[in-house]
């Protein structure tokens, strides 16, 4: 993958997972991405034409739970971690719609 | 030219679960801002999902409900995208393997019936709620109450063609959710809701054009206009040489129009992947068949019962059970009072005009069905004219009393009695020499008036039927 | 502080006078029980430890003491009145900082979370409470789980307690070390890749990953759901049977907990391994083992054999891919997991914004660390449109085949055995720049959870003064077979666990 295609590249990826970097970064990031997208090249070499994928490594299914109301937490408790609350709300920039 | 456009609609349904999708939270409506919250639907680091068994039954019902097939093997999805509505980061959802497919409804279109298919039903969980205290300040709060909230998403191919077409199609799919008794469907409060696409065409083409997807429409009236406005809105832009830009629109209900919501600058990639904190559904002939035995008599079929059954005309059939708690009211009604045109005319007449000028729903009708059927009762037996029985009726929305009592309090029993009506005709043709002389010289009209007279005097009680009798018999013996 | 020193009955031969916090689990618990000691005494003898010994090192985040001399309280009061006393009662503990204690902070080590107090607990240190132990602190590890050395923390760097100028191991570094320095007498650890299996071996003490679904992730924070496990770090084998019986069992609050009837791993303490087929997967002790591990770990594979087991050379055909797909596994469930790490409801927030993106943006950017930034990258690219056939999927179709070949081998052997790390200890700082070349001293363990498979790490030996350990890796649900194997290895060894 050429240079300029990886940082383009990280650039949309780090915009998708909300992530800012300074050109220096930039950089040791994408060599990083480089070399790991070269090493798992490596799976290349199999064949897995028909072959499932593992979704779940047990084969676990159809866990649900009844339809019981318990207890909610308690709006202090529910708050306590924010950084920024107000009126029984956590706050935020004004989203516009 | 002449246009037609393409619509699909993408349906939310809340689903009448007791608790959340995931955890065991409450799912009632409402509450003080962020007091149903756990670890789970919150978010919080280390807390995982356990898929309500509940919400998978009543998915399941809504597809069979509505002609899909429903997956023997599913499973749950994430969607990985950033909002404050949303605790995890990603939506809980169901993207390769939905519960049902391939299903179908049919709705009477202008030019017959109208086969709208239906692409998938699957299940998801509602995120928080977004609120904008005050215009002008810089911030929004985010309540979770609601994150976590089940849901069930009907997507339709797009197969309808006109607004009002969809407008059937959502009250047809909201009457099936109501009868299987999974969602409340309340529009205005947002426990139904609807997108649409739509684009349009050459009437006749089977070429698609550029869609918007139209939000934000909160009853089926509002979709019907926003729908209407966006095909001429789409069609004018057409015929001036413009393009279609494929977009996400709102509606404007105070203003009558779509806007164009400004689009986010990343393109959606929402990495969709299986959740692995949960383990897929298997639901085996033995489960599908169980539920298929939970589903209760859906609209359509009842609908065809009425005038199977019932012999009531098509209009009345499908008025009645265009609402499961009036065409349950319509029949239990029946069972004391076997007259179904009667009680048909009733309902359609006096109780939908009673509710509508109330503002109520038949769900809140607030005496036994039992009542209306002695109320017939009473008329057929002539114990009270149809004009007091109506008075009645309408009492027994205030009251909730039993007819026999409204009418002794308000002391409105027929007198049949020869004896007492004779009486009153008596005076009623001395004071009214001129209309009798008329009478006799062949005015039918004067005959009206006179027994109009005499119900007067006896304050609508007087069996009309005795008192015009009794009128004719007095004046030719004299 | 005095010190106070006890005859003990070591491995039932010797007595020897030792501390009580060189002491075993079930050692204490025997203590305990004939009332020759108190649980208070357990307490001051490991806090005094933990005084002369943390400051070089650094295995807690968070320390508990207050809390800890209360349960312990508790536990003396319950003695006197002659109550019958729950499995581990009075025991100290240490846990490891992304399993979540109500009202104790959990940090996992990142500044993300440096002041995130969690309103509730982790089904695992539950069951532990009620076991009746006593939780001194949090232990440090690699921000997130994610890395093999501990020096991937936000909060300090812990130190090898062998030799401190070497790594303990990750992520579960913090763990291993206090139970090897003796500053807890049991901790939990989690193994996403061998976050358990490899400190352990590093730091010279045992160290379990139990099945896919034995023991409940609820509470973990999660760093790879579908690969994550919490299991024991302990000072010997039975240890880790009794810590196992405590937290292993189905957790409905974890859909993927197993729900299999609960088993008593003490009775898998036999001595015995005559009969058993161990398989010597060769892929294991190739390219890129040093070969002196690998010399090490077949002596005392030797051991076994002498002692009735019949060993046999074998394959894993697909273990070479095992860590490429780890990565794409791992790094993809990771990107979307600490999708919630956003700064609204927890978590670090920078300085006031106007403006959600930017918001989002300052909160993560500077409240991820390196590593963590690094993975959340590489996974979001795998799972980004376009590339989400080419690598996501193709890692969950060769997980199939590596999960066929462990299940391939398990019709045959009872367990497999390899080395649980590649080298002994490395220097800190010595891999630090290099993500690939720390990436590698996973190549042992990875399999393990791509197959969600058991194993236990136990320690078969020295090189250049450093412990290495011995890899017994079980069919699912072969923790019984595993530790009786482990059991017997430990007791005709001349190993002696524990850093002195």
């Amino acid at each position: 993958m050429g240079k300029g295609v990886i940082k383009k590249e990280v650039e949309y990826v780090s915009a998708l997972a909300r992530l800012e970097f300074s050109e220096v970064e930039k950089e040791e990031y994408a060599s990083a991405l480089v070399n790991m997208l070269e090493y798992v090249k490596l799976l290349n070499e199999l064949d897995v034409e028909g072959v499932e994928a593992a979704y779940h490594v047990m084969p676990v299914m159809n866990v649900m739970r009844e339809d019981v109301e318990k207890p909610s937490m308690g709006r202090e408790m529910v708050l306590d971690n924010g950084p920024d609350t107000q009126d029984g709300c956590f706050k935020v920039p004004k989203v516009i719609e | 030219m002449r246009y037609e456009s393409v619509i699909g609609l993408e349906v939310h349904a809340e689903l009448l679960t007791k608790t959340k999708m995931f955890c065991s939270c409450s799912n009632k409506f409402g509450g003080e801002v962020n007091t149903r919250c756990c670890p789970v639907c919150l978010g919080l680091p280390g807390a995982l999902p356990v898929l309500n068994a509940k919400a998978v039954e009543y998915a399941v019902k809504v597809g069979l409900a509505t002609n899909s097939q429903i997956s023997r093997f599913s499973r749950m999805d994430r969607k990985n995208y950033f909002y404050p509505d949303l605790p995890k980061g990603y939506q809980i959802s169901q993207y390769g393997l939905p519960l049902c497919s391939g299903g179908y409804l049919e709705v009477e279109a202008e030019d017959g019936m109208r086969k709208v298919r239906i692409k998938r039903i699957h299940i998801e969980e509602d995120a928080g709620k977004l609120i904008h205290a005050d215009t002008e300040a810089g911030y929004s709060l985010v309540d979770y109450n609601r994150a976590g909230v089940p849901l069930v998403e009907i997507v339709s191919e797009p197969d309808i063609r006109t607004p009002e077409e969809a407008g059937l199609y959502l009250q047809k799919l909201k009457s099936i959710l109501e009868y299987l008794e999974v969602s409340d469907c309340r529009m205005q409060e947002g426990s139904l809701r609807c997108d649409a696409n739509l684009s349009v065409r050459i009437a006749g083409s089977t070429v698609l054009g550029t869609k918007t997807e139209i939000k934000n429409m909160n009853s089926i009236k509002a979709m019907e206009k926003a729908l209407e406005y966006e095909f001429k809105r789409q069609t004018e832009l057409i015929d001036n040489g413009g393009k279609v830009l494929q977009e996400t629109r709102r509606w404007d209900a105070s203003k009558g129009i779509t806007v164009a919501m400004r689009s986010k600058e990343l393109a959606h990639d929402y990495r969709y992947f299986p959740e692995p904190d949960i383990v897929p559904v298997v639901l085996d002939m033995n489960r599908i068949e169980k539920i298929k035995g939970e589903v209760p008599e859906l609209p359509y079929e009842k609908e065809q019962r009425f005038i199977n059954e019932h012999g009531l005309p098509a209009y009345d059939a499908s008025v009645l059970t265009s609402s499961k708690s009036l065409g349950e009211f319509f029949e239990k009604c029946l069972r004391e009072y076997d007259n179904p045109k009667t009680v048909s005319n009733w309902v359609m007449g006096e109780l939908l005009r009673i509710l509508k000028n109330r503002g109520l729903e038949p769900e809140n009708i607030s005496f036994p069905a039992s009542y209306l059927a002695e109320l017939l009762k009473l008329v057929e037996d002539s114990t009270i004219s149809i004009t007091a029985a109506k008075q009645v009726f309408e009492s027994m929305f205030d009251s909730g009393k039993e007819p026999r009592v409204i009418i002794r309090e308000m002391g409105l029993e027929q007198i049949s009695n020869e004896a007492a009506i004779s009486e009153i005709v008596r005076k009623v043709i001395s004071e009214n020499g001129k209309s009798v002389e008329d009478y006799k010289a062949g005015k039918g009209k004067a005959l009206r008036y006179l027994v109009g007279q005499a119900m007067k005097a006896s304050e609508g009680r007087g069996n009309p039927q005795v008192i015009n009798r009794l009128i004719r018999e007095m004046i030719n013996k004299k | 502080m005095v010190v106070l020193l006890y005859n003990v009955r070591y491995k039932s031969k010797e007595v020897k006078q030792m501390r009580l916090c060189e002491l075993t689990a079930h050692e204490l618990r025997n203590m305990l029980r004939k009332k020759e000691i108190s649980a208070r005494e357990i307490l001051d003898d490991t806090c005094c430890q933990i005084e002369s010994m943390e400051g070089r090192i650094n295995a807690y985040i968070t320390l508990t003491k207050e809390k800890a001399y209360e349960d312990a309280e508790r536990v003396d009061k319950a003695i006197r009145k002659g109550e019958e006393l729950p499995d581990l009662a009075g025991i100290p503990m240490a846990i490891k900082d992304n399993i979540c204690t109500h009202d104790v902070a959990t940090t996992c080590a990142s500044k993300m979370l440096e002041d995130y107090i969690p309103p509730y607990s982790a089904e695992v240190y539950e069951r532990l409470l009620r076991a009746g132990s006593v939780m001194l602190g949090k232990t440090n590890m690699d921000e997130f789980a994610m890395g093999s050395s501990t020096e991937n923390s936000y909060m300090k760097i812990t130190s090898n307690p062998w030799d401190t100028d070497k790594v303990p191991g990750g992520s579960s570094g913090g763990s291993a070390a206090a139970v090897a320095a003796g500053e807890a007498c049991f901790a939990l650890g989690s193994d996403t890749g061998g976050s358990i299996r490899q400190p352990a071996a590093l730091c010279g003490v045992v160290g379990m990953k139990p099945t896919y679904g034995r023991v409940s992730r609820y509470g973990l924070v999660a760093f790879a759901s579908s690969l994550d496990q919490v299991g024991p770090i302990t000072k010997d084998v039975e240890d880790c049977a009794l810590v196992m019986n405590c937290i292993a069992g189905h957790d409905p609050k974890d859909s993927t907990s197993l729900n299999v009837p609960a088993e008593d791993y003490r009775s898998a303490l036999v001595n015995n391994i005559k009969g058993f087929k161990i398989g010597i997967p060769s892929e294991y002790f190739g390219k890129g083992i040093d070969s002196r591990v690998r010399d090490i770990v077949l002596e005392q594979v030797k051991v076994l054999e002498e002692l009735g087991a019949h060993v046999e050379e074998m394959s894993l055909p697909h273990s070479r891919y095992a860590l490429p797909v780890y990565h794409l596994i791992a790094s993809a469930e990771a990107s979307s997991n600490l999708s919630r790490f956003d700064g609204i409801r927890y978590g670090y927030r920078g300085a006031e914004n106007d403006d959600l993106e930017s918001l989002y943006i300052m909160n993560r950017s500077r409240g991820f660390g390196t590593e963590v930034k690094r993975r959340i990258l590489l996974g979001t690219y795998v799972l980004s449109s376009g590339y989400y056939e080419e690598y996501y999927m193709k890692a969950l179709k060769v997980r199939t085949l590596i999960k066929r070949d462990f299940t391939r081998a398990f019709e045959k052997y009872d367990v497999l055995i390899a080395p649980s790390v590649p080298a002994a200890a490395f220097n800190i700082g010595e891999k630090f720049k290099d993500p690939l070349s720390m990436y590698m001293s996973d190549i042992c363990t990875v399999p393990v959870n791509i197959a969600g498979n058991t194993a236990i790490s136990v320690p078969c030996g020295k090189l250049g003064g450093m412990p290495i350990g011995m890899q017994i890796i079980g069919k699912p649900m072969g923790e019984k077979r595993i530790i009786q194997a482990a059991f017997t290895l430990e007791k005709n060894t001349s190993f002696k666990g524990l850093a002195r």
